[in-house]
């Protein structure tokens, strides 16, 4: 546990805290740091909570901008909840607020696995702990499965379509291909099709 | 080294990640268990109960989790600060462009052909992690039925489950 790295990173870390400290939005960072505290279940499950703080409870914003920028933060690439906050941050109090924000959305979870990988390794060697990580090894797959089949009728597949998930899926599974890029295939594919519709239209 | 290693893997992530946490997990298991071999395919899948059951973004959670394994905790803060980087950059580019092609055919027909793409990447990450070790008994396949039904039937709480199934493993393994 205390390896150079371990030290390095904990100065690392400070600098890096003093730094924000000095260029920080407190309210905007201590509110993101209690959602990031208390939401379990990934960027969507912290819509609501994010909503009641920022447009409820603070007024910081109002309704219609909330929810353009939880479109942009959809729309583009990267982790949610940061998208999330750096939109909402930004429109609140510019680029300290964004940057205020998304720390906040990081913090919490960053602390909380670095203490729990602290321990993991000795914790896994005892006996009653391998038996409950093979009870939730099973469980953790149909987690993944579920929202997989959610997604798959969510983009509403026609006999055009149906063929995207099942080559993309047996890429990734039976070749071995990056699903990176399976995605920039997929993106290049949209552009070229918008823009052969596109011309058909002109 | 491994610092850079480990900046590119989780840049590229953050940087394609469309569609969620468990669209990135998929990519997050190519590179971390195939490519760099930096876990075995049984220590990713304790890591992503993990990160499932303390709060936060999964992906968050995942990177910080695979950079304490390799480098510590100055690995952990390089891991997050790669993910979230693209993010970033692309908000300064959104500044810039104010967002003008919202509603342009271009991003909407993307949009089209990515999100049946996405779900066949979920579906791969879950049955890649489909191996002999995670299925040990036939009780792990009730786990695995039950909790299937469970969340996408009846949405139950996944900490819920994975409680559940500790304690199922617990009493039964």
């Amino acid at each position: 546990m205390f390896s150079k790295n371990n030290f390095l990173g904990g100065i690392f870390s400070a600098f890096f805290i003093l730094f924000l400290m000095k260029n920080l939005t407190l309210n905007l960072f201590l509110s993101f740091c209690k959602i990031g505290a208390f939401t379990f279940g990934g960027g969507y499950a912290m819509i609501s909570m994010v909503k009641d703080c920022l447009v409820d409870k603070n007024k910081w914003m109002t309704e219609d901008d909330f929810w353009d920028c939880i479109a942009l933060a959809q729309a583009l690439p990267g982790v949610f909840a940061i998208n999330m906050a750096l939109y909402t941050g930004l429109k609140i109090n510019g680029k300290t607020g964004a940057a205020s924000a998304a720390f906040g959305a990081m913090l919490p979870s960053f602390i909380i696995i670095v203490v729990i990988a602290s321990f993991f390794a000795d914790l896994n060697s005892y006996e009653s702990v391998a038996k409950v990580f093979a009870g939730i090894r099973p469980c953790v797959i149909a987690l993944i499965f579920s929202p997989g089949i959610a997604m798959l009728k969510k983009s509403k597949l026609t006999i055009k379509t149906l063929w995207l998930p099942i080559i993309s899926l047996s890429l990734i599974c039976f070749l071995g291909v990056s699903p990176i890029i399976v995605i920039m295939v997929a993106i290049l594919l949209g552009i070229i099709s918008a823009r052969i519709s596109y011309n058909k239209i002109k | 080294m491994i610092y850079l290693h480990l900046f590119w893997v989780f840049f590229k992530i953050g940087l394609f990640g469309f569609g969620g946490g468990m669209a990135m997990i998929s990519m997050i298991r190519m590179e971390v268990v195939d490519n760099y071999n930096w876990l075995s395919a049984n220590e990713f899948t304790d890591l992503l109960a993990i990160s499932q059951m303390t709060p936060g973004p999964i992906s968050i959670n995942t990177a910080t989790f695979v950079g304490h394994t390799q480098a510590g905790i100055l690995g952990s803060a390089i891991a997050t600060f790669a993910l979230c980087l693209p993010s970033i950059l692309l908000m300064i580019a959104v500044l810039l462009l104010f967002f003008k092609h919202k509603d342009s055919p271009y991003v909407k027909k993307t949009m089209d052909f990515l999100l049946p793409v996405i779900s066949g990447l979920i579906i791969a990450a879950a049955i890649l992690m489909c191996d002999a070790n995670s299925f040990a008994t036939p009780i792990s396949l009730l786990i695995f039925g039950f909790s299937l039904t469970a969340h996408y039937f009846y949405k139950v709480n996944p900490i819920v489950l994975i409680v559940i199934s500790g304690v199922v493993g617990y009493i039964s393994m």
